[in-house]
């Protein structure tokens, strides 16, 4: 009994050697942060920030989406409100009342190609109600949202957190470009 | 002798004042040292800003205390509120009077100076026990209470295990304890007396509040324990004394251990400067590497670890010293 008390209590002094070796290691251990204003983290992959479009492929200033507005009602605080121009009639009627459409088999599949898609115009977070929940980005059906790696926002007042992401989109396209 | 009487006076008043620079200019190192080590610990640069690689910051931190309003809880006894920092900082400039910080750098020799520093320290625990008990806080209450027990209980350990020295010098007078090791490693009471030093060293960091024996502040369980209601000097002087009284610990075991100023090739104050400093370094590495003990696991230690080891290592002291 006094045996096994002794043995555990010297097992916990060697673990507090241990430990001493642990931090005296990491003493000398380079550091992992940085001096913040003038220096900034070279990667901030994983972070979560506000989300942002994501171009198409061929076109960097458009972005995936196709106005379903999936985000917009599934969104817990109503952040996201978006425009998109209207299909154009024509085409939509073209395709409605062709029955070649309906039936794939026939291999003359004119109308979905000509029809037009839902162009979309702006697309407005206000970020000062976003809770980062993801369900806007789970919910696209195209993918056409992700989360940005914008970790540096500051701001004096609530309208500079009211954000158009297509016109971000356009503008870091631009950047890009330059 | 009358001209003598004033001639001990003036030293003693001036080895005052040089004490007190010495502990404002070691709380300054100290603060500084201690904030350096955690941020390298923690792998990061720790105070940075003020001054080049922060230098200044403990200045900028002083003045802060400085510059802040003193502000007496509602319901408190003001005159023994603020008087317990008083009584916590006041016997810790004595204390430095005794120890020989060199072969002439002592400014008052005595035979009992080892008891004196024992004694003084002593009154500290009174300063906090008035403190928690005057702050009209729970926190306060609680930290006080833990910190008079806590003393209490390592009081005990701490004695016994300078008694072994005692024992084999024979004097209380920390300049002869000093004379009474050689200059080289081998030839200090540590290598007698290892057991007797680690029971020392923990006690010393027991008496003196520190992590991880910290409880009396405690601050992720009370808010800041004993000092919860200190604003600006009162806290400081909190502070102040909290880190007079580790270097007195750091002193003390550097004399009776290390062989104080006693060094290889040149004795010296820079022998007693560089014990003292690596003693304290431990303490500081010490408080950022473990974690708070509990309050049973601290009184363990101390009834059923630290005393009876205390006791054996003494008999057997006893023992050798009367073969």
């Amino acid at each position: 009994m006094i045996v096994k008390s002794i043995r555990e209590n010297l097992g916990g002094m060697w673990s507090l050697l241990v430990g001493l070796r642990v931090t005296s290691i990491n003493f000398f251990r380079p550091h992992v942060t940085v001096h913040y204003p003038r220096q900034c983290v070279p990667t901030l992959e994983g972070y979560r920030g506000h989300i942002e479009l994501v171009p198409l492929e061929k076109d960097p200033l458009k972005s995936k989406c196709i106005a379903c507005s999936n985000c917009v009602k599934i969104c817990p605080t109503s952040c996201i409100s978006l425009k998109a121009t209207k299909p154009k009639k024509a085409a939509v009627a073209e395709g409605a009342d062709s029955p070649a459409a309906k039936v794939p088999s026939e291999g003359k599949k004119e109308a979905p190609v000509k029809k037009a898609k839902p162009e979309l115009q702006s697309f407005v977070l206000d970020y000062n109600y976003c809770s980062l929940c993801g369900l806007c980005v789970q919910s696209c059906p195209t993918g056409a949202l992700e989360f940005s790696d914008d970790v540096y926002l500051a701001g004096f007042t609530r309208q500079e957190f009211v954000f158009d992401l297509l016109a971000r989109l356009q503008r870091q396209a631009q950047k890009k470009e330059q | 002798m009358i001209e003598a009487i004033p001639t001990q006076l003036i030293i003693i008043l001036v080895g005052l004042a040089a004490t007190m620079a010495f502990v404002g200019l070691n709380a300054i190192l100290l603060v500084y040292l201690e904030r350096k080590v955690a941020g390298f610990i923690h792998r990061r640069p720790g105070p940075y800003e003020v001054g080049p690689h922060g230098i200044l910051q403990p200045f900028a931190d002083g003045l802060k205390l400085v510059g802040k309003q003193i502000f007496t809880p509602k319901g408190a006894d003001s005159v023994l509120f603020w008087l317990a920092p008083m009584i916590s900082m006041a016997p810790a400039i004595v204390c430095f009077l005794v120890i020989p910080f060199g072969p002439n750098v002592l400014i008052f020799n005595t035979n009992v100076g080892l008891v004196l520093i024992l004694a003084f320290t002593g009154i500290n625990v009174l300063a906090l026990c008035i403190a928690g008990w005057t702050s009209q806080n729970k926190y306060a209450l609680v930290g006080a209470a833990r910190g008079v027990s806590q003393s209490v209980a390592y009081e005990i350990p701490l004695l016994l295990a300078v008694l072994p020295i005692i024992f084999m010098t024979g004097t209380f007078n920390l300049y002869d304890i000093t004379l009474g090791q050689g200059a080289w490693p081998w030839q200090w009471f540590i290598v007698y007396q290892p057991v007797a030093f680690v029971i020392f060293f923990i006690c010393a960091l027991a008496e003196t509040n520190r992590a991880p024996f910290d409880l009396p502040e405690a601050e992720s369980e009370l808010t800041a324990g004993f000092h919860t209601e200190y604003s600006g000097m009162g806290f400081a002087l909190f502070f102040l004394s909290e880190y007079a009284y580790m270097v007195i610990a750091a002193c003390v075991t550097a004399v009776l251990f290390l062989g104080g100023f006693q060094g290889p090739v040149v004795s010296g104050w820079w022998w007693f400067l560089a014990k003292v400093y690596i003693l304290l370094l431990i303490m500081i590495w010490i408080r950022w590497t473990f974690p708070r003990v509990r309050f049973d696991q601290l009184l363990n230690i101390c009834w059923k670890w630290l005393i009876p080891l205390a006791i054996i290592n003494l008999l057997i002291t006893l023992l050798v010293i009367a073969l």
